[in-house]
């Protein structure tokens, strides 16, 4: 019952209106009775209210407009004239269906309201013709009413037959003019208020339900409930906009305001701006919600489109939804729903197998596609992930080289996630055959461009054998964002919180430390992890006033990737009102709009996707070109240039180690090291890592009382080690360095680091010490990207 | 809009809202102008055509600031003279031009009208419709779709 309570109470809402309308347009039909638009609006909410009746079971309900309907088309068709006859038993029609929605709305059922007198009525006042127009009985001749007009004597079983003929061409007459009513709804946008024109003509299209499903208002301790159609008004789309316009305004003003007063001594005004500050947020709030939908507005058309798609490829395939309630501003959702879909139909087509391909797999055979959606700091997550073959980073590598979308020494230089990005790149598509589903190559760059478009972010993962998940992260809303503000070069400018995970901030002497170049590229070691670092200053061409050594990095996402951008000082969060920017700025590409800040001065919103792919994409080419170039000379040469990953591992005896063999730098807590046989191992990301502790390793003996331990990883085919060391001391360029041989155990030889001599660690026979089966699961080369 | 794109320079009549610019005289349509302000703060844009001098902040509203200077190939306003911002509406949406002052409307006829001096060079050719013979002095009629299309 609960989830027919939705649909009824929806069409109540709608069909109160649609009465109060026809009241109306009856009464004006009067006085111009050969008005065939009002006449074809009349038939038309008629017609709908049969519709749905019928399809909601109320038989009686049905019965009143089937007959009425009759009268009205042939009213309309010109076949019968309007007499104030006709018009009150019209208006009786009206009441009577009024009285039977206010039966289902108290009862939830038809009740007692009799509706044979006004059937009797209706039908009375049809044949009552005093002018010889009465329906042709020829059903050929029924498709062209107009031509119909025959005097005959009128038997119900014939004036059922034209009436049904003509039902069917009205029915294909309506979308034509729902499309126009469209036009003009589309057309507002210029704040004209032409939409009063269309409002009598249009009671269906156009206007959404404000706040729709929502305020159900359960009768609580015997309480009177709210007649539905009274608790909800429908609101135009415009209005609601122009008063999202205003409060972005008055949120600038209330900024501005609490900036001064922050300044001010006089308590009175501070409680004032308190209070303001208060009720601006709550407006704000309001306002947004008033245009908030649950996101199943668009879900409920996927289940639909996953069945057919499933039929179409001969795959059965399973929607589960999670997070149906999760609400986003009605033009975000109208934004999403294209890009949406076009993800779950890829999913359907490219993502989950065939039934014989899944079972030969081991998977059930039902595939399962699954849409999540949840809020998430401020921003709306929309995840649609499918349990199917997943991308083979591979074949997208090969394709992507064999369409001259990159080079295959572009290639060999990314990383896996890099390479699965590519699938957003235009002209590209994966599915060996090009199907009317999709394959044709259009698609994902214009889902991505779409998704962007609206201030939002995609990234795409994939697990080859487990599925792929599509991950879009949407603003709540598109005209107010949470932003950070940030200051360069003396100007000041915005960053959405959506792309910010943390700051960093690092005073001189830190900075001097923490902040490395590898390859000539600064990077910052965040919690063991290398961060690449971009400053804002270099990528907009401007020089930082900021001497002092400090470091400010603001911690960006974007496609899946982490960056940091260093910035001379953080301003401050705040809500900015995003304004669109003109064509010449957009073109540069690295400004999302602008936004006027609390005092007054604008200030441009940096568009982090741009940046990052301009400031990212060539860095990180250079820095691995630079270090392919090291690793290439290093093999030719025997590492003869090369960085160096400098450690203590006891009695003062310092190793290095090449870098590229570093993954992640990591603190582990001695306590949490556990012995499997004879070995230590400690539990890393859900997974067993083997420790080799180097000092013991090389025969050195370390203090090994300390609490944490300085741990370097090593990673390859989903493998990796923990070399214990006994401190990170720096990482340098193995240049000018000088060895001789030592034909020590685990050392490759010495060579002269940093003015000291320093041992050469053999890195692959630490690794054995670890774990001795690390290069038996695989033997491709370690250089292999293809796989996480 | 009653705007001529890219029909060739034609000598119209009406009214022309006129301003200076390094020592000339220029003039747009009245009916573009939206309106005359003093100098205002600028927010400068990083990586924006050189044309480009700025944002401003009209009212709550974005605008470009276009250093008209730049666009007609003109040396820098000389230091600590301030410029004068006009506002146009093209196309529904607000731009600013950044000139040295702000003259009279001056009613102009066509049959003063002639085609862009000889003498004028390339870049500044383009955004030029023409000149009117005043008295005593040309009036350059700006191409205000060129213009702020830098």
């Amino acid at each position: 019952m609960d989830g027919l309570d939705d649909i009824v109470e929806e069409f109540l809402v709608e069909s109160h209106e649609n009465l109060d309308q026809l009241d109306t347009d009856l009464v004006a039909l009067e006085q111009e009775p050969d008005s065939r638009e009002r006449l074809s609006s009349i038939f038309r909410t008629i017609h709908t209210i049969k519709g749905t009746s019928g399809f909601l079971a109320f038989n009686r309900l049905e019965e009143v407009t089937h007959v009425g309907e009759n009268m009205l088309s042939r009213l309309r068709d010109g076949v019968l004239s309007l007499t104030p006859e006709r018009t009150s038993v019209l208006l009786l029609m009206v009441d009577t269906v009024r009285s039977l929605l206010t039966s289902i709305e108290t009862t939830g059922g038809e009740g007692s309201v009799d509706v044979s007198a006004v059937v009797a009525a209706i039908s009375a006042a049809m044949e009552d013709t005093p002018a010889p127009v009465a329906p042709a009985p020829v059903p050929a001749a029924a498709a062209e009413p107009a031509a119909a007009a025959e005097p005959t004597a009128p038997a119900a079983a014939v004036v059922e037959a034209v009436v049904e003929a003509a039902v069917e061409v009205a029915v294909e007459d309506v979308p034509d003019l729902y499309d126009e009513t469209h036009d003009d709804v589309h057309h507002e946008d210029a704040h004209d208020d032409a939409h009063e024109d269309a409002h009598g003509e249009a009671p269906a299209a156009g206007a959404p339900v404000a706040g729709a499903g929502a305020p159900r208002s359960d009768a609580q301790g015997g309480a009177q409930r709210r007649a539905v159609a009274d608790s909800t008004i429908r609101v135009d789309v415009d209005l609601l906009d122009s008063l999202m316009l205003l409060v972005g305004e008055l949120v600038l003003t209330r900024n501005q305001i609490v900036q001064y007063v922050g300044r001010s001594t006089d308590t009175d005004l501070v409680r004032a701006s308190q209070r303001l500050n208060l009720i601006a947020s709550e407006l704000q709030e309001g306002v947004m919600k008033t245009r908030m939908q649950p996101i199943d507005h668009i879900w409920s058309k996927l289940p639909r489109v996953v069945r057919d798609l499933g039929i179409q490829c001969g795959k059965t395939v399973r929607l589960e939804m999670e997070g149906k309630d999760t609400e986003l501003d009605k033009t975000l959702l109208e934004a999403v729903k294209d890009p949406l879909t076009h993800l779950v139909r890829n999913g359907v087509d490219h993502g989950i197998e065939s039934p014989e391909r899944r079972r030969a797999a081991g998977k059930n055979a039902e595939g399962v596609l699954t849409l999540r959606a949840k809020h998430e700091s401020g921003q709306v997550v929309v995840e649609v992930a499918d349990d199917g073959a997943g991308i083979d980073a591979g074949r997208l590598g090969a394709k992507a080289v064999e369409r001259g979308l990159v080079t295959a020494e572009q290639l060999s230089r990314m990383g896996p996630q890099d390479v699965l990005q590519m699938i957003f790149l235009p002209g590209f598509s994966t599915a060996a055959a090009v199907t009317n589903v999709s394959g044709r190559g259009v698609g994902m760059d214009v889902v991505k461009t779409n998704i962007e478009a609206i201030g939002g972010t995609i990234e795409v993962e994939s697990e080859p054998g487990r599925g792929t998940v599509c991950r879009l992260r949407i603003p709540l809303t598109l005209a107010i964002v949470p932003a950070l503000t940030v200051e360069c070069a003396g100007d000041r400018y915005a960053i959405p919180q959506i792309s910010l995970q943390e700051l960093v901030s690092l005073d001189a002497e830190k900075a001097a430390n923490a902040v490395e170049e590898v390859g000539g590229a600064p990077v910052y070691r965040l919690r063991g992890e290398l961060l690449p670092l971009v400053r804002l200053t270099d990528v907009l061409g401007l020089t930082s006033d900021r001497h002092d050594g400090h470091v400010v990095i603001a911690v960006l996402r974007s496609e899946g990737r982490r960056f940091g951008l260093v910035v001379d000082r953080v301003i401050n969060t705040e809500e900015i009102v995003v304004k669109a920017v003109g064509g010449q700025l957009k073109a540069i590409g690295l400004y999302s709009g602008a936004t006027v800040l609390g005092d007054g001065t604008v200030a441009l919103i940096l568009d982090v996707q741009a940046l990052a792919r301009r400031a990212l994409r060539t860095e990180t080419a250079e820095r691995q070109e630079s270090r392919e170039a090291a690793a290439a000379r290093s093999v030719a040469a025997e590492g003869e240039r090369q960085r160096m990953l400098l450690a203590a591992i006891g009695e003062g005896r310092r190793v290095a180690i090449p870098l590229d063999t570093v993954t992640r730098l990591e603190q582990v807590r001695a306590e949490s090291v556990e012995r499997v046989g004879n070995r230590e191992v400690v539990q890393y990301r859900g997974a067993i890592l083997p420790i080799v502790r180097l000092d013991r390793h090389l025969g050195a003996y370390g203090t090994s009382d300390r609490e944490v331990l300085e741990v370097i990883v090593y990673s390859d085919h989903g493998r990796s080690v923990a070399i214990v060391v006994e401190e990170i001391l720096d990482i340098v360029d193995g240049g000018a360095a000088v060895r001789s041989d030592i034909d020590d155990l685990g050392l490759l030889g010495s060579a002269v680091l940093g003015d000291r001599v320093t041992e050469l660690l053999d890195v692959r026979a630490a690794i054995l010490a670890a774990d001795p089966a690390f290069y038996a699961a695989d033997h491709t080369p370690a250089s292999s990207l293809l796989e996480v | 809009m009653t705007t001529p794109t890219d029909t060739p320079p034609r000598a119209t009549s009406g009214q022309l809202a006129t301003f200076r610019l390094d020592g000339d005289l220029y003039g747009v349509e009245v009916e573009h102008v939206q309106e005359v302000l003093r100098s205002q703060g600028l927010t400068r844009v990083p990586l924006a055509p050189p044309a480009v001098a700025g944002l401003i902040n009209l009212r709550g509203q974005v605008v470009t600031a276009i250093e008209l200077r730049e666009r007609l190939g003109r040396p820098p306003r000389p230091a600590g003279t301030d410029a004068v911002v006009i506002v146009v509406r093209l196309h529904g949406e607000a731009v600013s031009l950044l000139v040295d002052s702000i003259a009279d409307v001056v009613d102009v006829d066509a049959g003063d009208f002639e085609t862009p001096p000889d003498t004028l060079d390339g870049q500044a050719r383009e955004l030029i419709r023409g000149a009117y013979k005043l008295d005593g002095q040309l009036l350059l009629a700006l191409d205000v779709q060129k213009a702020v299309g830098a």
